[in-house]
């Protein structure tokens, strides 16, 4: 199990190859379909976006709600594919990790070895037990959007897998 | 001729929502303790006793099993000889939901026209299939579906001559298709025969069938033997990191269908296969 703290810079993602099991610690954003169509309309427009993308992490979570006195709900990964439309835009502005689940596109996995960017799943469907590992959640923006909204998470020791590393080595191409 | 006040619905319907997506039924708990013992795969095998870990924590500290907590599907079979009184049935089943996915802090996860795409906030409305029966019960089914698999759902119209091995290809094509998107492992729920809207309701059905049945008529009880070793045998794997447990179970439902047609429908289901059931 390799630890990493983050953000996660060009030098942390060169270490990380295809089938390592890591935990994560530090802060991570959520931003699912509608809060990347957001991004990426924003993006192609020029304008601002609620986070600075630069070795940043995102984790594609829509979470359940929280109970009273709890941090967030259920809060497992959500299918990755649905994001790829977008993604190559946000890995050119530095996006340096993702947390999903499931296969992505080719054009995806390019963006991912020209800006040297990785891939981790979550356990799907494993929403209880990952929500334990989320210490701070709060919504940065696009608030309207219920669960799809920017959420800003402090994750301590959150368990994934490098699927996709930057060299484009893939765990579900075995 | 007996009266059911549409109340009783409401807070059936509520509780079933809730029941659903904190607990999964015995046998399915039941496969999935038993991939994991014969899980050979290590990746695989740690997998899978997190999905354990994750059920218990979902029962003991009311957090749902996953955070997909489905668009609901409610399953209503009707006794011909009840009578509904106290308002309109289906505003009181979208009520139920509605409650429900309020009071069980569930996701909200539906929103209203397909293309616009604004959250209703309330996760109504359901999906609702009703069928009437004999006698004086109603029997209500609760069974809210997460979309990761369902996105990976088919329905392919065979010819007669693709026969029995025709309708195992197109199943294992869809498994292979829907992969690591589907939180393998996965259920599987078939529907053959019908017409293209018929099999695709008969799929739906079959995964709220027991997993340790079979098929009546003893061909289709093979088929379904069949397709759970072959698909088991794809080395997806828990998560879809390779292993023997790709499939938890497979329940085909079967119907008449047209001399010129095979329709199949495979439903793709995750472990996180929900379904409760009450009778009133
Ligand atoms: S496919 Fe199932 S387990 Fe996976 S995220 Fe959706 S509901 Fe949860």
């Amino acid at each position: 199990m390799k630890k990493i703290k983050l953000p996660l810079t060009k030098e942390k993602v060169l270490g990380l190859k295809a089938g390592d099991m890591v935990s994560l610690t530090g802060e991570i954003y959520t931003a699912r379909d509608a809060a990347h169509l957001r991004i990426w309309e924003s993006l192609n427009k020029g304008e601002e976006i609620p986070f600075d993308l630069e070795n940043t992490v995102i984790y594609y979570l829509g979470p359940s709600p929280a109970r009273e006195g709890k941090v967030i709900g259920s809060a497992g990964p959500t299918t990755s594919s649905r994001m790829d439309k977008y993604t190559p835009a946000l890995l050119e502005k530095g996006l340096k990790g993702m947390i999903g689940k499931g296969r992505r596109s080719a054009e995806v996995i390019q963006g991912m070895k020209e800006h040297k960017a990785v891939y981790f799943a979550a356990v799907g469907g494993a929403g209880a037990l990952l929500s334990k590992r989320i210490k701070s959640s709060e919504v940065i923006a696009y608030d309207d959007l219920g669960t799809e909204a920017v959420r800003k998470l402090y994750v301590e020791d959150f368990p994934a897998i490098v699927v996709i590393d930057c060299a484009g080595n893939n765990l579900y191409e075995r | 001729m007996r009266e059911i006040n549409v109340n009783l619905i409401t807070e059936k319907v509520k509780e079933l929502c809730i029941a659903a997506n904190y607990d999964l039924s015995e046998d399915v708990k039941a496969a999935l303790n038993k991939a994991h013992e014969s899980e050979q795969n290590e990746l695989g095998k740690n997998i899978l006793s997190q999905l354990q870990e994750n059920l218990q924590l979902a029962k003991e500290e009311m957090i749902p099993i996953c955070q997909d907590t489905g668009m609901a599907v409610v399953f209503l079979e009707i006794g011909q000889e009840v009578y509904f009184t106290g308002g309109f049935l289906e505003d009181a089943i979208q009520e139920g939901v509605r409650q429900g996915y309020q009071e069980g802090y569930l996701r909200k996860s539906v929103v209203g026209d397909p293309l616009l795409r604004v959250n209703t906030g309330d996760n109504t409305p359901a999906v609702i299939h009703y069928s009437i029966v004999p006698g004086e019960q109603v029997k209500i089914t609760v069974a809210p579906k997460g979309f990761g698999s369902e996105n990976m759902s088919r329905i392919f119209m065979l010819k007669p001559a693709d026969g029995a091995q025709g309708v195992k290809d197109a199943v294992l094509q869809a498994v292979k298709d829907a992969g690591p998107n589907a939180c393998p492992p996965m259920m599987i729920g078939v529907g053959i025969g019908g017409t293209f809207e018929k099999c695709a309701q008969l799929a739906k059905e079959a995964l709220t069938l027991k997993l340790d049945e079979r098929h009546p008529s003893s061909h289709i009880a093979q088929m379904e033997e069949e397709l759970l070793e072959e698909i088991n045998r794809l080395d997806i794997g828990p998560a879809g990191l390779g292993g023997t447990t790709t499939c938890l179970g497979i329940r085909i439902k079967t119907y008449a269908t047209h001399i010129a047609g095979l329709p199949v429908a495979v439903n793709i289901c995750c472990h996180v296969n929900r379904h409760e059931s009450v009778e009133i």
